[in-house]
């Protein structure tokens, strides 16, 4: 935090700098969840931010501030950021939703990306990106992967973005290994490296030899190393430095294109609230280096999946689709609407346990 | 619902696992607190030393030079700390809440360069004979130095704390600093003795957490244990026993709570994820109602020779 202060006030005097001699540069501010050295979720938006710098150079100038909890302390943080002269602020963490919004009613002329969420405003544009196609493919590798047919999955909190990802995850591990079983931990924090490692390991311990984690750090990573014989995923970023065992494959975010893209209309003056839902298609998420730890035709299979998903030859949720309690949600053939998506609250049949509140 | 999927001999090792980096910096902070000086600072003397201890091991190849490095770089950390607060008398919330900010940002400064690499393991000692034992031995007998460690440290505190005259010093500087320097005692050595202690604990809990535990070195890896610690010591209401039930009983719940979801047993997750604070909270309440708290009479209180 000694950090963000001195780059504020920094950024601040070279700000003040910079209009006392009249030149334009647009400032903008990036909000996170967590350090910028998690190796996951913030690393990658951070990132994005050096993209922007690095796609505008002296026309931009960016601010950013890490660990900001969700919640009322969201609003302090990005109030302050938009008094400093921030011209857009992306909020990076679905917490900071209602924050943003409140914040974004108090400052008309500065520009909100919120990340994740789905209330917007006419300065308040939203942005996520389909992590569930990644999901999908996850799935797939896991199920045919897995020896004990038991899947270890850490999830964060209750909300849909993370519940999509265990529904599609789970779905495609069940259409190629119809004994698997998910087990699933809500650990109820984006990023606390002690608890992800214990949860890890509390999942492994029950049988798990295959870890999915919707958590920030790499931490469940090495924890599955020391075990050995247990695979995972890259959550948000590559986590190359753990292939090609345990991590075989991952999900990465990229994030940088549509920060570019946002900054420059807001340097242009074309700004407009937008809500931007991308995915494999427009490499938003990206699938990391499938290992050698997978064999060659799985291989295959992972990568043609990742093409149809591209191609929009396949939807990850294709009925029929059957919701926990028994009842349709899909019909033979169907696929999801974006609006049931973003709103998914429950579990598809064959999971067990319930979706917290 | 399976609960025989639960190895009790794992859960017993992940919960030493998850409990002895708080122990080691909750009893370091109890000393601390029981000179009468408050230092807020044990978050970021923790990741001080998770950072310089997995660093030393890294490049060591030994996890105990990393154990060692850690504590004596946390104590000199934590020395800032007691030549503010003591000598120059600077407000030792304050100081201690900036201890905490610089131990966050030097810890990731130093740390860069050991993101995703992977620290020696530590080993486990096996002792001789108790070890065989079925269930018991593995549960209760096998587990890391540091383990032991923490456990013989309790007791070393709490008998050195009874029975020995430097226990009864520093309880006096604790107590009432003007009584004890009217004594003769010297009151600021004492405590700058106490802080170099805790800082030391602190340290090794960090290195714990990074050598043991989660294994790697990530920016922030800490997240709030530290000031876990501190309000077990509240929690203990300064009594070393209960430091060491306090910290089994987060790390306890906290770990339990893991197993039950991962064994897919029905329990309501927010209420167990926040059990330990609302014992913590009870527990202050039922001390405040009692009017007897237990907090060291100078606690917080600068000391000036002259006043």
């Amino acid at each position: 935090m000694l950090r963000r202060t001195l780059l504020t006030s920094a950024a601040l005097a070279v700000g003040l700098a910079v209009s006392g001699a009249g030149a334009e540069t647009v400032k903008a501010g990036f909000i996170y969840v967590g350090p910028v050295g998690d190796g996951g979720w913030t690393y990658e938006h951070d990132q994005g931010r050096l993209a922007v710098e690095e796609a505008f150079g002296d026309n931009v100038e960016t601010v950013y501030q890490e660990n900001v909890p969700e919640g009322a302390d969201a609003v302090r943080a990005i109030t302050q950021m938009a008094l400093q002269g921030a011209d857009i602020i992306f909020t990076t963490s679905f917490g900071y939703m209602d924050p943003t919004v409140q914040v974004a009613s108090k400052f008309p002329n500065v520009a909100f990306e919120h990340a994740t969420g789905y209330k917007r405003a006419d300065n308040v544009s939203t942005y996520s990106a389909r992590f569930y196609e990644g999901r999908a493919i996850q799935g797939h590798i896991a199920g045919k992967m897995t020896k004990t047919n038991k899947i270890g999955y850490i999830a964060s909190f209750p909300i849909p973005e993370v519940v999509r990802g265990i529904n599609s995850a789970y779905l495609h591990a069940k259409a190629v290994n119809p004994d698997v079983e998910f087990s699933i931990i809500w650990a109820y924090t984006w990023f606390d490296p002690a608890k992800e490692a214990d949860a890890a390991r509390a999942l492994i311990e029950n049988g798990a030899d295959v870890i999915l984690q919707h958590t920030d750090s790499t931490a469940p990573q090495a924890a599955a190393q020391e075990a050995g014989g247990v695979i995972t995923f890259g959550q948000a970023s590559d986590m190359g430095d753990y292939a090609p065992m345990p991590r075989v494959s991952s999900i990465i975010d990229n994030w940088g294109p549509y920060y570019v893209q946002q900054v420059g209309r807001v340097i242009d003056g074309t700004w407009e609230s937008v809500d931007t839902w991308d995915g494999i298609s427009t490499g938003m998420v990206g699938i990391g280096e499938i290992s050698d730890a997978v064999p060659a035709d799985l291989k295959a299979e992972a990568l043609g999946m990742k093409d149809a998903i591209a191609a929009g030859d396949y939807h990850p949720f294709t009925g029929p689709i059957y919701r926990q309690d028994g009842s349709l949600w899909l019909a033979e053939g169907e696929t999801a609407s974006d609006g049931d998506l973003l709103g998914m609250s429950f579990y598809v049949q064959g999971l067990t346990g319930d979706v917290p509140n | 619902m399976d609960l025989s999927s639960i190895n009790p001999v794992l859960l017993i090792a992940s919960i030493m696992l998850s409990a002895t980096p708080i122990l080691l910096a909750a009893i370091g902070e109890m000393v601390v607190e029981k000179s009468g000086v408050l230092n807020l600072g044990v978050e970021g003397m923790m990741i001080t030393g998770a950072v310089v201890g997995f660093a030393i091991a890294v490049n060591t190849g030994s996890p105990g030079l990393g154990f060692v490095a850690a504590a004596m770089a946390s104590a000199v950390l934590s020395l800032s700390f007691g030549i503010l607060t003591q000598v120059l008398l600077a407000n030792q919330v304050a100081t201690g809440l900036g201890l905490t900010l610089v131990g966050l940002g030097l810890s990731a400064l130093i740390g860069t360069p050991y993101v995703g690499l992977k620290s020696p393991s530590v080993p486990k000692v096996e002792i001789p004979l108790l070890s065989d034992i079925p269930v018991l031995g593995p549960m209760l007998f096998s587990h890391d130095l540091m383990v032991y460690f923490s456990l013989f440290l309790v007791a070393a505190v709490w008998a050195v704390l009874k029975f020995t005259r430097i226990g009864l010093i520093l309880r006096a500087v604790g107590e009432s600093h003007d009584a004890a320097h009217a004594l003769g005692y010297k009151v600021v050595r004492v405590r700058m003795a106490a802080i170099f202690f805790g800082g030391a604990c602190a340290g090794l809990g960090g290195a714990y957490l990074g050598l043991a535990r989660v294994l790697q070195w990530t920016e922030g890896m800490t997240a709030g244990a530290g000031w876990i610690a501190l309000a077990i010591v509240v929690f203990a209401s300064w009594r070393p026993w209960r430091v060491l039930i306090g910290a089994y009983l987060f790390g306890g719940v906290s770990v339990l709570q893991l197993n039950l979801q991962a064994a897919d047993v029905a329990v309501p997750v927010a209420l167990l994820s926040m059990s330990p604070y609302l014992i913590t909270i009870l527990v202050l309440i039922i001390i405040s109602a009692r009017g007897a708290h237990g907090a060291p009479a100078s606690l917080g209180r600068i000391f000036h020779a002259s006043g």
